[in-house]
């Protein structure tokens, strides 16, 4: 039996977490994801879960209490947004080397520079090259959906890799939204037993973990961790569809929305894409063959399918919520346009950055994106790839 | 019970010999030290902040290490290790460990006066049941003898060096020990080696079996960045009890207790001397600093004694 609630996403998180019962959570409040960690001290103090909540002093010293504690034998969760991250981020490859399945709720918010507190990629963008899964969700359903079956695919023995789960700060995070849970016996039967082969608290071995690793080790251990990730993607297909078994809610490594036919298409990454789907039907009814294709997995990166689903399309937008400084376009633009380039024949592919530090994005902004697409596809001219949306120039 | 010279140091070593640490480091000394007070039928996991000790003692394939070992980064060994504590509760309490489990960190000045000081303070202020051990030798000495807060005062380094203008370190010592008692922690505890070691033993059994946080400073002497003779390590530790350098004392529960008063207590020049840190102190026109430097230590011992109920 499933549950119909009305929830945000943090609280959709919160309850996720405390479903699962795990066993260690350090944590350190930063907006938009304080209420994570707020929500869950009040479980353990009702005494809904028997986990042990580690009050750090600081993002950095949370992801070091998350390696020492998911290092001794014990399941760890902690979420964090923004500057957290960063703070983190040193961490964050100690964490994936160390082939330690901590799951990390990522409530995305802008990096600080100046400061802002709202909704863009720039956090979690900043650390995809840090060895963690990264499964981003569109909405409260999905955030809740993706985090357990994070847990399942992080701790799976032949990946053995953190994870984290990403939902746009405030407007994923602190928006109502009606959610369906599972039971909490069913997440429990789902996500099942944490059993690390190796831990720092076995009774029966001694492990020693964190080396001084030299020349002739390190090239080969830093291959085997890509081989984890690079099984990444199987044994999340294999977790979306037992968890399609249990919910019937359908997962796969990217959502596509009317793209079998279209002529142009967006590649968008979380909460956006709610609002694109909106577009989408205001323009098919106007009779435009348009599409979408919803990142979920970035980490590990999904190039192949990515390209199949997108090969047919005439003109691709993709868009970035981050700036990444190249001057040449967005960190997600790089790589599908890197995915696309084994295709016989490449679609225009042109990147728009938009909703930077939480800057409101329309459908009627969307629309303008499939206009420009139009105008690509009619004059054969692409003109540059790099451009900004809604920005006052 | 009373301490058994013989007895202890019969016990098997916890860091084993093979380790790449260098001949007349106080560093190896002041762990098997502290390990030799576990009681054998205890198991321990020991976290390690970066540095000389984590780099010459792990390095893969292989530990000197005969209990579980971590070591995440340079700036977190009391969070890492807390998070450690933390799953050893969690897991007890639902029934997957039986065996009883000690925790100890080990960070040099740099990992523990400096970079790692926020974390160990989270760390000692949450309560974990834990121990942390700085091996204070004064110094970066892993990165090749920086100057830390730990340094001595006129203290040549790479980054403060004796130069014509500016002669060594302009700052005095950090006090690390008070800092930690500040926390209102159960044990703190200074001490460093001494004749058989029964000071560095008693010590360590008592932070490690009080129940809570748990923080001694070891002053353990760098052949390298002091510049003493490697077999000269005991008679340097001796000098820095006897000229009140470095006093031997313990809080617990807040009560301050002086451990050692000197009979006679030498001039700093004793300590200094040896030393090819401070040489540049004793040409013409440096008396100054030692002066300087007597002040200070008298200053400071004063204030100690006063503390400790002693005048």
């Amino acid at each position: 039996m499933s549950i119909r609630d009305r929830l945000s996403g943090n609280e959709a998180i919160a309850i996720a977490m405390k479903q699962i019962n795990p066993d260690v959570l350090p944590a350190f409040p930063i907006t938009p994801s304080t209420e994570i960690p707020q929500y869950f001290s009040q479980y353990v103090a009702n005494g809904e879960v028997d986990t042990e909540f580690v009050t750090v002093e600081s993002e950095h010293s949370a992801m070091s209490a998350c390696i020492g504690s998911e290092a001794a034998g014990a399941r760890t969760f902690t979420a964090t947004s923004s500057a957290g991250l960063a703070l983190m981020f040193e961490m964050l490859y100690v964490a994936s080397s160390s082939r330690l399945p901590i799951t990390l709720a990522c409530v995305n918010r802008a990096l600080t520079g100046p400061i802002n507190i709202n909704a863009d990629h720039s956090d979690s963008m900043g650390a995809r090259d840090s060895g963690w899964i990264q499964i981003y969700s569109e909405n409260n359903q999905e955030a809740y959906d993706n985090f357990i079956q994070a847990v399942k695919i992080a701790e799976h023995k032949d990946v053995m890799l953190p994870a984290m789960v990403c939902q746009d700060g405030f407007i994923t995070s602190h928006a109502v939204e009606n959610i369906e849970l599972l039971e909490d016996a069913a997440v429990k039967t789902f996500v099942g037993d944490y059993k690390p082969e190796d831990y720092l608290l076995n009774e029966n071995d001694k492990l020693a973990v964190g080396p001084y690793d030299t020349v002739s080790f390190y090239l080969e251990h830093k291959r085997q961790q890509a081989e984890a990730m690079i099984n990444v993607k199987r044994v999340a297909l294999e977790v979306a569809a037992e968890y399609e078994a249990v919910t019937g809610r359908k997962y796969g490594l990217f959502e596509t929305y009317k793209l079998e036919d279209a002529d142009t298409a967006l590649v968008i990454i979380n909460s956006t894409a709610g609002t694109a789907k909106d577009a989408i039907d205001t323009l098919r009814n106007a009779g435009k063959k348009v599409g979408l294709l919803k990142i979920r997995l970035f980490r590990p990166f999904p190039k192949d399918e990515i390209a199949e689903a997108l090969k047919h399309v005439k003109a691709i937008a993709v868009m970035d919520r981050a700036e990444s400084f190249s001057a040449a376009g967005g960190p997600l633009f790089a790589e599908v346009r890197s995915a696309m380039y084994d295709c016989a024949e490449h679609p225009a592919i042109v990147n728009y950055i938009y909703g930077l530090g939480g800057r409101d994005v329309r459908t009627t902004d969307i629309e303008s994106v499939y206009t420009d697409l139009d105008t690509i596809v009619e004059s054969g001219n692409i003109g540059e790839t790099y451009r900004y949306l809604g920005v006052r120039e | 019970m009373a301490y058994n010279f013989k007895e202890v140091m019969n016990k098997p070593e916890r860091l084993t010999g093979g380790h790449r640490m260098c001949a007349g480091c106080g560093a190896p000394i002041a762990v098997r030290g502290v390990l030799r007070a576990l009681k054998d039928e205890d198991k321990a996991v020991i976290g390690n902040a970066t540095g000389c000790l984590e780099v010459s003692t792990f390095m893969y394939p292989y530990s000197a290490w005969q209990d579980s070992y971590i070591h995440s980064a340079f700036e977190n060994a009391g969070a890492t290790l807390s998070g450690v504590e933390a799953a050893y509760n969690a897991m007890k309490r639902k029934g997957k460990i039986d065996d009883t489990f000690k925790f100890i960190a080990f960070g040099g000045d740099g990992g523990t006066y400096d970079i790692g000081f926020q974390s160990l303070s989270g760390a000692m202020e949450r309560g974990h049941d834990m121990v942390y051990v700085c091996y204070d030798n004064g110094a970066y000495m892993n990165t090749g003898i920086q100057r830390s807060s730990a340094t001595p005062k006129y203290a040549d380094t790479t980054t403060t060096p004796d130069g014509n203008v500016i002669h060594g370190k302009q700052q005095n010592r950090k006090d690390l020990a008070d800092i930690m008692a500040a926390h209102n922690i159960p044990y703190v505890a200074q001490t460093t080696f001494l004749s058989n070691f029964k000071d560095l033993h008693e010590k360590s059994e008592k932070a490690i079996y009080t129940e809570g946080p748990a923080f001694l400073n070891v002053l353990a002497p760098c052949p390298r960045g002091w510049r003493y003779d490697e077999s000269e390590i005991m008679e340097i530790c001796k000098l820095a009890v006897e000229t009140c350098f470095w006093p031997l004392f313990e809080v617990i529960n807040g009560e301050w207790k002086l451990n050692y008063k000197p009979k006679n207590k030498q001039p700093i020049e004793a300590f200094l001397k040896p030393q090819g840190r401070f040489k540049h102190l004793f040409e013409p026109g440096n008396e100054y600093m030692i002066a300087d430097i007597q002040q200070e230590v008298d200053r400071k011992w004063e204030a100690l004694l006063k503390r400790c109920g002693e005048i």
